[in-house]
């Protein structure tokens, strides 16, 4: 049974590393994604959308990497820490901006926006 | 692989650079200084841990918060060009749409 | 929202505060553990002189209700992430944005910014304007916004933000 248990944390120990790097370089994708994202699409409000990518699952898939990664229950803490603020602050921060500019009088691109892969510049 | 993952996040940030100079308004521009400010505060960590030292994860909070007063003050300021206006509404109906 | 808050919210401001402290610092020399005594003190000094010390300031006694919405709040947010992840990557822009009106039966605020914040953290959905009841909600795809969408996160942020007793 205890020799059970040091197998279970010897394979631990030697798989969350990789995991953890993993994770990290799939949130580090997701947020580049998010920035394509931000720069292909037509209007403010859609890039708001984009821009919420990096905020959700970069963010979690990042800090959960790190977290695997942790040296000590220290770091873990400063990464729960983070992940409150983030997911506190990112829609306040998120929804001020899409109010601020919909009271500023911005007006939003309605229905379908396709087969236009070219820049986007007109929509302002 | 962290390393990667720190790599992807600076081009990440780079394109968010263009936007935020190309931006056709300045609501782009704040947008895209804000989540150049999350991916900051990302990038700090990841960096912390490929130079082993996750200390820095203390800069990455500290680097949380001020973005968000930044995003909501630069917002204040071009809603009502002045940081003198009361944010906060009391008693008044619809009191959660003030930015 | 009288002066004299109870004593519960002040209770979990303290807890969170001291548990903040040690989770930043993680030093427990008694020099430091007194510097941490002095900051949590000034703090929730601070907090009372603003009157903060309400329902909304420490919500910490419905953190078992939010523990519970959590969990589904993610689920939401992963499946939410995939459509805008497949929506930026793809090569030509197939993008229906469009405005949505969306009625809340949320009464208290706490639960209104549970809602709003909720719509705002799923990609794909922006609360743009929140107006007593009235929610005017941006979304990515018009198909996937109807106000139908938004009745089972409305009534589980409700649960999280009120308690079960508290229909609409």
């Amino acid at each position: 049974m205890g020799d059970l248990f040091a197998n279970i944390a010897d394979f631990w120990g030697m798989v969350r590393f990789p995991l953890g790097a993993a994770l990290c370089l799939g949130g580090g994708i997701l947020c580049l994604i998010g920035s394509v994202g931000v720069l292909r699409f037509p209007d403010f409000y859609t890039r708001l959308h984009a821009a919420s990518i990096t905020d959700t699952a970069g963010a979690i898939l990042i800090l959960l990497g790190m977290g695997l990664m942790a040296p000590g229950w220290l770091v873990v803490s400063k990464l729960v820490a983070i992940f409150v603020f983030l997911f506190l602050t990112g829609p306040a921060s998120s929804h001020a901006a899409a109010n601020a500019a919909h009271t500023a009088g911005l007006q939003p691109v309605i229905g379908p926006i396709g087969q236009r892969s070219d820049d986007d510049d007109e929509a302002a | 692989m962290t390393a990667a993952a720190l790599i992807a996040l600076l081009i990440g940030m780079l394109l968010l650079l263009i936007r935020a100079i190309a931006g056709p308004t300045l609501y782009d521009r704040v947008l895209a200084v804000n989540s150049f400010g999350t991916k900051t505060v990302l990038a700090l960590g990841l960096l912390g841990f490929v130079m082993g030292r996750p200390e820095f994860l203390d800069i990455a909070i500290l680097y949380a918060l001020i973005n968000f007063v930044a995003t909501i003050a630069i917002l204040k300021f071009f809603r009502y060009r002045s940081f003198q206006v009361p944010l906060v509404r009391r008693g008044g109906q619809g009191g959660g749409n003030n930015g | 929202m009288e002066r004299g808050a109870p004593v519960a919210y002040f209770l979990g401001l303290l807890v969170a505060l001291v548990g903040f402290w040690l989770g930043m610092s993680g030093h427990f020399s008694p020099l430091l553990l007194t510097f941490g005594a002095v900051s949590v003190a000034v703090c929730l000094i601070l907090a009372y002189r603003l009157d903060i010390i309400d329902r909304e300031g420490a919500p910490y006694v419905r953190i078992l209700g939010y523990a519970m919405y959590f969990p589904w709040l993610m689920k939401e947010i992963v499946k939410a992430n995939i459509t805008v992840i497949r929506a930026c990557v793809k090569a030509d822009l197939d993008i229906v944005p469009a405005l949505v009106k969306v009625k809340t039966t949320c009464r208290t605020d706490l639960a209104k910014v549970t809602f709003a914040n909720s719509i705002t953290l799923t990609p794909g959905t922006v609360t743009v304007e929140v107006e007593g009841d009235k929610m005017l909600v941006h979304a990515l795809y018009e198909q996937e916004a109807q106000p139908e969408a938004f009745e089972d996160m409305d009534r589980r942020s409700r649960i999280a933000a009120d308690g079960k007793g508290a229909d609409a």
